[in-house]
């Protein structure tokens, strides 16, 4: 089936089996290895991706589903090429990350939070990743990532949590 | 005892440099890892415990189009050599498939090649095969009777290793103490289950004879392995350390599935990629952790001074030997743990059953021991009726005791514990922790405080190998790293190992800068493939800032003798009257910078003193500190030489109702030596603990009694999510190494060395009114639940 799909405010046309998973078709047809493969069953959060803004397990949902969507991966935060976004740069700061293979699922998870809520407390970052599993960290220097990301950016101004 | 020293680099706040391609989704992980024309594999599991398998039928699967080969047990087992063994069990054969009988419910039973992975999934369910069930056994004392079915015929029984070791005068020592107990505690199988599952990429080049390997890997010996089972040469095996490993702690030693995607590779002359997926992960993938039995006796006197003590550990290691059952000798080298106990008896049990095959876990077997040590010391300390902390204070090794040789023959390096604790309690407010319990008991809620202090042994040797297998004389187990200074000056070193999320490419940078007194940011660290590296042993047994930060230093040591060479002969003086500062040389008043010595050395020979090699390069290959002596006849060796240490206090509060544990605040005082990088020990200890919340209260390989697995998803085996895991204080401390190049100490298994033990206590405290006692992790909610739900219904509610 042909399917379009916006990713990153580029649209693909691509073609694909029904049954094909929109985070396969991330990874194996648009070649965007950023999202990755955890659990396949919708636990783990590693395959979560932005749609029209809000997290969602790219794994759950089939890409034919995703026609028209707004879609937004890892490889669409950095401002440009060598740069890092706010958030992206305060999981380097504090060393939120161990292995990295839950990062983009939780960079964007934190993305979306900053997004809709410029100053959460402890508690909404703890509810707000509680669907993304990392194995490495024990969550503490994510969660202090996200708090600094949040002074960083009522200090900036910014107004976009990118 | 030595201080810290001064440092310019180690210990100070400096990012961790693998990050920046993490964030950004640029890790090179092996599913993103595609060669051109590459197949994919997907795996035929056994639905049974235990079956002789009658036939395999694969004409329907073949018909599919866009499959490429269905291969099983029997043709491998012609083409390839068994997996290595870590004890001398030549009759338990593995192979990855199974061979005429399957021996776990998963166990991979053939294995499908096609075009894409959906193809071979398509395929896999067409492949036909004919069981006949045989007799099984799951549970270990029963696997440990003679009368049980031996899940490896040929072997002749269950028993892998049944070995019984008296370091001490045992028997004395009961005999004179005021008093003894017994407790038999249980650590449930679980295991480290990583986000991304393990998978291996393979080519074979048949004109050049190699056989190329990407792999989510961590294990030492590992192109050996691969090598030896396929019957090609060491150096026609090229395993790419370049590849970012998505979490591990332990378990990502697939070497049935490499040997299984290499043989497949060069059968079909194709690249072959092998991805588990969860299900084959969780249930095939052979990566459960320990699964043990403790039975302990303890001799003590009424003040609470331990004296002897005497261990049976029996573990379920599954349904093949691997190297499952060292994980209960890594333990000996710890195992008074932080204690003055004087004499140990030990007795090691490793049995088959129809489960998973066991593998490596954070640890290496020591956090379940651990464990057992902790729940002994709260026995002791209920029994004299004297408080917990207390008990521990007047066991725990003085700090001027160190270096202190435990019965089992090993020195431990050096430790202050009586200080980590009192700064543990100065920091929590003990007294006011204690009345915040009662508070929270007066409210109508069940609460506790967990005690644990323990030790995490760290730089790995092999020294359990020889003594649990006399044919293996394995004395070294060094580290490896080369630094090339190029012809513009600037630093590359290589590094020969894939990582894990442990920051190495960040400690080399450190330790090199430190020696150098170069800006770390200006090194760049390489990781070239085997057939290209230096001999090493991989990230285990928390070895990388002792063994790799100490190879990474004196490789720079060396190279600093190099320019000292160099300047001496310029400035006519003797090699240690040459000043090295900055990268610069000077001798009174004459001097030399860096890319001065540079040029020298890579275009003026005519300025290089006599016999000097031109370039600037130099190699380190490390031998642990210890290990280096084969075992006593009578058991005893030297296990890993630098001992970390950390005390846990955990508060935890149950609703009486929902039973469900609530840990309120949890504190660790930490002391692994000088720290190389603050971000990483922090990380590595905040993790451990999360990873030892998991394995107290909720994670657990369930079989049912027909050897059907039970948690084979993340809706049944539960991780803990940022909901489970509080916030933890960490309380620092720092007694330096006299081993190491800086002072520096594992820290890899921090946290979990300890977290089962201290919340494991910290439920029994709060349970304790009720007559409760939890001796079994996980201690799950419904365990709670239930246990609180008959106390009531015996009356026994306070």
């Amino acid at each position: 089936m042909k399917v379009l799909l916006n990713v990153n405010h580029v649209e693909h046309e691509i073609d694909v089996e029904p049954r094909l998973t929109l985070l396969d078709a991330l990874r194996d047809n648009m070649r965007l290895t950023g999202v990755h493969t955890g659990c396949e069953h919708g636990v783990c959060g590693a395959c979560t991706v932005l749609i029209d803004g809000a997290p969602a397990r790219a794994c759950l949902i089939f890409a034919v589903q995703a026609d028209g969507l707004a879609i937004g991966t890892i490889e669409g935060l950095a401002p440009a090429p060598g740069e890092l976004s706010l958030i992206q740069d305060a999981f380097c700061e504090t060393h939120g990350m161990q292995c990295g293979y839950c990062t983009p699922g939780m960079i964007l998870t934190a993305h979306a939070l900053l997004r809709e809520n410029p100053s959460p407390s402890r508690e909404k970052i703890v509810a707000a990743i509680s669907g993304n599993i990392c194995r490495c960290t024990g969550y503490g220097q994510i969660i202090e990532a996200i708090e600094l990301a949040a002074r960083r950016l009522a200090g900036s101004n910014a107004g976009d949590a990118a | 005892m030595n201080a810290p020293r001064a440092f310019r680099y180690i210990s100070t706040d400096r990012r961790v440099r693998e990050d920046r391609r993490f964030v950004v989704g640029k890790g090179k992980y092996i599913a993103d890892i595609a060669a051109e024309a590459m197949l994919h594999v997907a795996l035929v599991p056994s639905q049974h415990a235990a079956a002789r398998i009658v036939s395999i039928d694969a004409s329907r699967a073949l018909a599919l189009p866009g499959v490429h080969g269905v291969v099983d047990g029997a043709e491998l087992a012609a083409a390839c050599e068994p997996l290595m063994n870590g004890l001398d069990t030549p009759h338990v054969q593995r192979y990855p498939l199974a061979v005429g009988a399957t021996r776990y419910m998963g166990e991979w039973v053939a294995a499908v090649v096609a075009e894409t992975r959906a193809i071979a999934e398509d395929a896999a369910e067409r492949v036909d095969i004919v069981y006949e069930a045989l007799p099984h056994v799951i549970d270990a004392e029963e696997a440990y009777k003679s009368s049980s079915t031996p899940v490896h015929p040929a072997h002749g029984s269950n028993v892998l290793l049944d070995r019984v070791f008296n370091w001490g005068d045992v028997d004395e020592h009961f005999a004179a103490s005021d008093s003894q107990l017994s407790l038999r505690v249980t650590w449930g199988r679980n295991a480290t289950v990583p986000i991304e599952t393990f998978g291996v990429l393979a080519q074979w080049d048949p004109w050049g004879a190699v056989l190329d390997v990407n792999a989510s890997i961590q294990m030492p010996k590992y192109a050996d392995q691969i090598a030896r089972a396929l019957r090609l040469p060491m150096n026609g095996v090229r395993v790419h350390y370049d590849v970012d490993v998505g979490g591990s702690y332990g378990v990502k030693r697939g070497i049935k599935h490499s040997v299984l995607t290499g043989y497949l590779a060069r059968k079909l002359n194709r690249p072959v990629r092998l991805l588990e997926d969860r299900l084959e992960n969780m249930r095939s993938g052979d990566a459960h952790g320990p699964e043990r039995i403790f039975d302990i006796d303890v001799a003590f006197n009424s003040d609470g001074v331990i004296n002897s003590m005497k261990m049976r550990a029996l573990d379920n290691a599954g349904a093949y030997a691997g190297r499952a059952p060292f994980q209960l000798g890594k333990p000996i080298g710890a195992i008074v743990g932080p204690y003055r106990i004087k004499s140990v008896h030990y007795h090691a049990i490793s049995v088959t059953t129809n489960k998973a095959v066991e593998e490596a876990v954070r640890g290496f077997g020591q956090s379940p021991t651990n464990y057992a040590i902790e729940a002994m010391v709260d026995r002791v300390a209920e029994a004299v009726g004297v408080d917990r902390i207390e008990v521990r204070r007047r066991n725990l090794i003085r700090s001027d005791e160190f270096p202190y040789l435990i019965p089992s023959g090993t020195r431990y390096d050096s430790g202050d514990y009586h200080t980590v604790v009192d700064k543990v309690l100065t920091h929590v407010n003990w007294p006011e922790l204690v009345a915040e319990r009662d508070r929270l008991r007066d409210e109508g809620l069940m609460a506790g405080i967990g005690v644990a202090a323990c030790l995490e042994p760290s730089g790995g040797n092999s020294s359990f190998e020889p003594l649990l297998n006399p044919k293996n004389t394995t004395t070294t187990w060094m580290e490896s790293c080369r630094i090339n200074i190029d012809a513009l000056g600037d630093i590359n070193v290589a590094i020969h190992t894939t990582s894990s999320g442990q920051g190495h490419e960040t400690l080399v940078a450190t330790a090199v800068g430190e020696a150098l007194e170069i800006d770390p940011a200006r090194i760049r660290v390489t990781r070239p493939d085997s057939l290209s590296s230096l001999p090493g042993n991989s990230p285990v047994g928390s070895r990388m800032a002792i063994m790799l930060g100490g190879a990474a230093f004196k490789a720079a040591e060396k190279l600093k003798d190099k320019f000292r060479a160099i300047g001496a002969h310029r400035f006519g003086c003797a090699v240690d009257a040459v000043n090295y500062c900055d990268g610069n040389l000077s001798h009174g008043e004459q001097s030399l910078k860096w890319l001065d010595v540079v040029a020298i050395a890579h275009r003026h020979f005519h300025e290089l003193p006599p016999g000097a090699e031109p370039g600037l390069e130099a190699s380190f290959i490390m031998q642990t500190p210890t290990g280096e002596a084969l075992p006593t006849p009578d058991g005893r060796v030297q296990m890993y030489p630098c001992h970390s240490f950390e005390f846990h206090i955990v508060l935890v509060v149950i609703d009486p109702e929902l039973g469900k544990p609530d840990l309120r605040r949890y504190v660790i005082g930490h002391d692994c030596g000088v720290v190389i990088n603050p971000h990483i020990v922090k990380g590595m200890t905040l993790g451990g603990i999360a990873h030892g919340i998991g394995a107290a209260l909720l994670e657990e390989f369930v079989y049912d009694a027909d050897g059907q697995m039970m948690s084979q998803s993340f809706m049944d085996y539960l991780l803990p999510s940022a909901s489970e895991i509080p916030h933890v204080e960490i309380v620092h401390h720092c007694t330096p190494s006299p081993l190491t190049v800086f002072g520096q100490k594992g820290s890899g298994e921090s946290g979990y060395l300890g977290a089962p033990a201290a919340v494991s206590g910290a439920i029994n405290d709060a349970v304790r009114a009720l007559g409760i006692r939890f001796e079994k992790l996980p201690i799950r909610t419904t365990a709670i639940s239930d246990a609180i739900a008959e106390a009531k219904l015996k009356g026994r509610l306070p």
